[in-house]
């Protein structure tokens, strides 16, 4: 299995997903059972468990989508990920970490390009058929500071 | 620039309208109010929120933080006693503390090594005596006579408050007996544990967010996740608490019992439909926080103190102005030692309601921002707070702006206007 090519791949996929949409897809890259955090360095070194997004299943990925559609209130905003190279940790067969970084710029309404977060994301990836899932996806932003607010998910 | 600040202070502003239901706009954008403020409110008679006890746990613990503008250290000294200073050394005033939080046997200046004690007390100058009896200080330099202002402590509850001021009331009669029991209901007796802390920056004014977190009216208007989604209880009965001097604040609901077992409200219920449903309903699963039927529970703590219970989501927040139209929100997220392991992971499912991504919390990131932009031009016009009446008082209902109007009434007297 070359786990990077597919890691690869499936990054790409991701962050386009988020940044071009269609929003509605990005549960589609977890897992049933798929577990996914948006945390901070300091509280990820620490060992702090809470998130700023924190679920422990797709249809939770579900409701934050039908949420951010029609019941939260921001203004129009849209990402641009831009992500570091993969560094493939353990694997096997069946499954494989890997950390990638990322900087996400943020664009409201038709505004300035601001960069909106920086970090890495901590993956652990399961093949399913000819395709990766994410069984756990831990977004770990480099700092603490949110601007405003965090509406779309990184 | 502190003189400058104060002098600053002194400078004259609009007149304030009468009454408690004007509030002009020029308060969210004046540089002169804002001097004011940091010398009167911050360094007046009132006590700030520094810290919790259990981040100060063993001697030599420190929490570097902030009064207003002014960097403070809170530290337990080795006899187990909580200090807290400026974060400013006497000689040239560069920071003490460069962390955020972190351990220290004592604090010393990188600048040129004056060091002082977990007390706050400058110990040490470095070269003091000169070199080979060269240079030096003078003879008559006294170190008990240098050092960061320091500030008076109060414990309340696992919270650990400081002021400038000596004049400050003792923390009790500062709170208030309804206020305090508000708070001993969530956090006395038990062990609070910080499971998450997240900072949000607002892009307004601080006044802006105190006030929108003592405004019960917009709850249901501006967060729409609950409706959306049908997770309105139509049983809920509820109030809003204003302190004496109007400060402070308890905005609370709870379930109705007599009324969830009324028959026409079952009905009602079944006759909700909604387009949307949540995938997953588990979010909401959870436990009688203390016992009682309280769901919900916002206090606010005059000036800048916020402790929330929405369910099972306990947080304090931190609100430090950062510049006119600026503001940092400092959420710590909280269990408790107690917690069995199914009640922490409610508390970690239902911190997705709170905090910069909060299902219910986010459009108060940007509401400010949206004040702020929307009066930028009209320093001349005021906001109207005329729900509820024109008064500051308690009230059964939360169709109100009563602890908005509250909130203003301390912070004239506070600032003299």
């Amino acid at each position: 299995m070359d786990w990077l090519a597919h890691i690869l791949e499936a990054q790409a996929r991701y962050a386009r997903c988020l940044d071009d949409g269609p929003l509605e897809a990005w549960p589609d890259f977890f897992l049933d059972d798929g577990f996914y955090k948006i945390t901070t360095a300091d509280n990820h070194r620490r060992g702090l468990e809470a998130g700023l997004i924190w679920a422990d299943n797709r249809r939770m990925l579900q409701d934050r989508v039908s949420a951010l559609r029609h019941a939260n209130i921001y203004e129009r905003q849209s990402y641009r990920h831009v992500l570091g190279l993969p560094l493939i940790g353990a694997r096997t067969d069946e499954e494989a970490r890997s950390e990638t970084p990322f900087v996400a710029l943020r664009i409201v309404r038709d505004g300035p390009t601001d960069i909106f977060a920086s970090g890495r994301s901590l993956d652990r990836w399961r093949r399913v058929g000819s395709e990766l899932k994410l069984a756990e996806r831990i977004v770990v932003c480099d700092s603490s500071r949110i601007d405003t607010l965090l509406a779309l998910p990184l | 620039m502190l003189q400058a600040a104060q002098t600053k202070a002194q400078g004259a502003l609009p007149d304030w309208p009468e009454g408690l239901t004007r509030v002009p706009y020029w308060a969210f954008q004046s540089h002169d109010l804002y001097a004011r403020e940091q010398a009167r409110l911050f360094h007046g008679p009132h006590w700030n929120y520094l810290c919790l006890t259990e981040e100060l746990k063993a001697p030599g613990d420190f929490v570097a933080t902030h009064v207003g503008d002014t960097p403070v250290i809170a530290v337990r000294d080795q006899h187990g006693e909580l200090y807290a200073f400026e974060n400013r050394c006497a000689h040239r005033g560069s920071l003490l503390a460069l962390d955020d939080r972190g351990h220290a046997k004592a604090f010393t200046c990188v600048y040129h090594g004056w060091s002082y004690s977990l007390q706050g007390e400058l110990t040490g100058v470095a070269f003091k005596d000169g070199v080979k009896g060269k240079g030096g200080m003078p003879a008559s330099f006294c170190l008990q006579a240098h050092g960061p202002r320091r500030l008076r402590v109060a414990e309340f509850c696992g919270l650990v408050f400081g002021s400038f001021s000596e004049e400050v009331p003792d923390i009790e009669d500062y709170l208030g007996p309804q206020i305090a029991s508000h708070i001993e209901r969530v956090l006395e007796g038990r062990t609070p544990v910080v499971l998450g802390r997240f900072t949000q920056m607002l892009p307004n004014n601080w006044k802006l967010y105190v006030e929108n977190v003592r405004d019960s009216y917009h709850a249901s208007i501006l967060h729409l996740f609950f409706t959306t989604f049908e997770l309105n209880r139509l049983s809920q009965k509820g109030g809003i608490i204003v302190s004496e001097g109007g400060g402070h604040h308890v905005s609370f609901s709870a379930i109705d019992r007599a009324a969830e077992a009324d028959a026409s409200y079952a009905a009602q219920q079944l006759r909700a439909s909604s387009d949307y449903a949540l995938a997953d309903p588990t979010l909401l699963e959870g436990h009688s926080e203390v016992g009682d039927d309280v769901t919900l529970q916002i206090l606010t703590v005059f000036p800048t103190f916020v402790l929330q219970q929405i369910q099972n989501s306990v947080a304090v927040r931190q609100v430090l102005p950062k510049g006119v139209q600026s503001t940092e929100l400092n959420w710590t997220l909280l269990g408790f030692a107690e917690d069995t392991p199914e009640e922490r992971r409610h508390r970690l499912k239902q911190a997705n309601l709170v905090g910069s991504a909060g299902y219910i919390s986010m459009e108060d990131g940007c509401v400010g921002g949206f004040v702020q932009r929307g009066s930028a031009g009209a320093a001349d016009q005021t906001a109207v707070l005329e729900m509820g009446g024109a008064t500051a008082e308690s009230s059964e209902s939360r169709v109100t702006e009563a602890s908005i109007r509250g909130f203003w009434k301390a912070y004239r007297q506070a600032v003299a206007l």
